[in-house]
């Protein structure tokens, strides 16, 4: 028997997080008000910190957002709750993004953003498992996190447990040998309790990913390797909801939804533009950018 | 404990290793293993014939095998991840770094076919690094057992204690020198011959020429201290220390890199506790070739010979009394 789907508890918007995957279609409205505050937690917190990853902070934020808020079987009061749904964010360097997530769902206080990247912050510069809750496994190092993903959907297989794994993965970091040995294995293994989201905006820290080192055609290779593959807009919460739905629902291997999404996504300075992978924004920047993202919602 | 050196029974230490995985898995369901495509070679094999749902050929992917440990490790598994020690330490290095000690997961490392003991596969198989590139790793436990005995209690004390934990064992038959019923405690070294003059500290397989270097030594009078480290790290600093203060002078002896191996790491503790002569016998930053492990013992210098010629140049260097 299946877990029940936790109600959110923390200083979230509430969402029952049951009606992502039954059908009947979660308040988007919601969504899109939570992505526009996961927006401004992000731009806020790199700037408070001097440092970070804004581009694919903001690319991925309706899929984390999605997932946290309208699809996860967690307890935020109980991080380590048995019956919970793993997150694992390979591309580490986007833990802005997380760590607002996390806030946001009540895992920690919010007021700790503003220390992210400091000495002695619970939120490193790179997720860290056992300096902040919510975070499963350590990650910084790209290419890993879809193997350790792979070791929690084997290990959950023999437990017959119906937990399911969730990971991010970044185009660019699709570059690494080890993505295509645990593609490999989520294959072979049959590891249909894994779901991994490519957060293809196109853009890494050099410049673009195909002028960099060309990563396409990405549905033909995920699906060479043996996986079920939903491509979509990564910025489309009907989309995305629609894909993790048909993910839990494919028997036999594992999904990989390829999202087409736009780095820097809400920002437009910072859209498609390889130098904001990895800067964070100065005073004038920040403002300019959360009056951006205020004109964008719709009051 | 004392222990004559005259004739030993020889056994592959790699066969402890499968032999405390089998009773392992049969007391303990969270007990699995990784191999990646070496089954045979690791005798991991014995395990998959014997648990299959709980272990898992990775192929030839060693990072990724890694990974997969990781992950299995956060389900609350005890994996044990078995590969040619060269590959295990050096081909997913940072996955064991980053993924796995800086998380502090419950991953187990056996490292096979340590040292020279694949032999004529030559020097691209021959793991002649892993202590040094494991025991740098915070958090990590680096086990080195000296026999088939051993190794199965080394084994045993890695599932008993929480968070990684390097286990380097070979593949060519070596002495059983030490016995069932010697304790072995992660940390401790243990002490197989009592002596005054010098302290000849083995770790591995090197214990049997060790002990063959001591009764040499012996019968010109001089009394040699042997003292098995089987654990790298946590490095046994009271023992050493203890050996420095008591005999005056100390000998490494290791089938590995003395840059950063046993040697670097008695020479660190020495150096910060209680300076004293002290000499290295082991491989000397050189890579290996082809050839039988007794042939490549000899020619790289890792004999009873060596060792006693390292001895009496300490005792040299200590002085008059």
């Amino acid at each position: 028997m299946k877990p029940l789907r936790m109600k959110i508890t923390g200083s979230g918007n509430g969402i029952e997080s049951k009606n992502a995957v039954e059908g009947s279609s979660p308040a988007i409205p919601e969504l899109e008000k939570t992505a526009r505050k996961i927006r401004r937690l992000i731009l806020t917190m790199i700037h408070a910190a001097g440092s970070g990853h804004p581009g694919g902070s903001l690319s991925a934020c309706e899929l984390a957002v999605a997932l946290y808020f309208g699809v996860l079987r967690h307890d935020p009061r109980n991080p380590s709750w048995e019956g919970r749904d793993y997150v694992l964010f390979s591309k580490g360097h986007v833990a802005p993004l997380q760590y607002a997530c996390l806030a946001h769902a009540g895992y920690f206080d919010e007021s700790h953003l503003k220390t992210l990247r400091k000495l002695g912050s619970i939120l490193q510069g790179h997720p860290n498992m056992h300096k902040t809750p919510g975070v499963e496994v350590s990650s910084g190092s790209l290419g890993q996190g879809l193997s350790v993903a792979c070791g929690l959907g084997a290990g959950l297989k023999i437990q017959k447990a119906q937990n399911r794994v969730y990971c991010i993965l970044g185009d660019g970091e699709l570059q690494e040998g080890q993505v295509w040995e645990a593609a490999m294995s989520a294959a072979h293994f049959k590891l249909d309790n894994l779901c991994a989201m490519v957060d293809a905006n196109g853009v890494q820290l050099d410049g673009p990913v195909a002028d960099i080192m060309g990563v396409e055609p990405l549905v033909d290779k995920w699906r060479a390797f043996g996986w079920h593959v939903i491509e979509i807009d990564g910025h489309d919460f009907n989309r995305i909801l629609a894909a993790y739905g048909e993910a839990e629902k494919t028997a036999g291997k594992p999904t990989a939804i390829i999202a087409r999404t736009v780095k820097g996504k809400g920002v437009s300075f910072m859209e498609n533009r390889a130098e904001w992978h990895g800067k964070a924004p100065n005073d004038e920047e920040l403002r300019a950018a959360l009056a951006e993202l205020e004109g964008g919602a719709a009051r | 404990m004392s222990a004559s050196v005259a004739r030993f029974e020889m056994k592959p230490t790699r066969f402890g290793y499968s032999e405390a995985l089998l009773a392992l898995g049969r007391e303990d369901d969270r007990i699995v293993v990784l191999d990646a495509d070496l089954a045979k070679s690791t005798t991991t094999e014995r395990f998959k014939e014997r648990f299959p749902g709980r272990f898992f050929d990775m192929g030839i992917a060693e990072q990724n095998m890694l990974g997969m440990a990781a992950g299995l490790s956060l389900a609350g598994f005890v994996p044990f991840v078995s590969t040619y020690g060269v590959f295990l330490s050096g081909r997913a290095w940072d996955q064991i770094r980053t993924t796995i000690s800086y998380g502090g997961l419950n991953v187990k490392l056996g490292g096979a076919h340590g040292g020279l003991s694949v032999g004529p596969d030559g020097a691209t198989h021959q793991a002649l690094e892993e202590i040094t590139l494991t025991r740098v790793l915070p958090g990590m436990t680096v086990l080195v057992p000296a026999d088939y005995q051993e190794t199965i209690k080394a084994t045993r004390a890695a599932a008993a204690v929480k968070g990684p934990v390097y286990i380097r064992f070979g593949r060519a038959p070596v002495p059983m020198v030490t016995r069932p019923e010697d304790p072995f405690m992660i940390g401790k070294a243990n002490t197989y011959r009592e002596g005054g003059d010098i302290t000849i500290i083995s770790t591995g397989a090197m214990l049997a020429p060790a002990l063959r270097a001591a009764d040499n030594l012996a019968s010109r009078g001089i009394q040699a201290r042997v003292l098995n480290m089987h654990t790298i790290k946590p490095l046994d600093v009271d023992a050493v220390v203890r050996a420095a203060k008591e005999t005056g002078g100390l000998v490494t002896v290791e089938e590995h890199q003395i840059n950063g191996g046993l040697g670097g790491a008695v020479a660190e503790c020495l150096v910060e506790n209680f300076p004293a002569p002290m000499e290295r016998v082991g491989i000397r930053d050189t890579f290996g070739e082809s050839g039988e492990p007794d042939e490549l013992q000899e020619s790289y210098g890792l004999t009873a010979e060596e060792i006693e010629a390292a001895a009496r140049r300490v005792i040299e260097r200590k002085g008059p009394r």
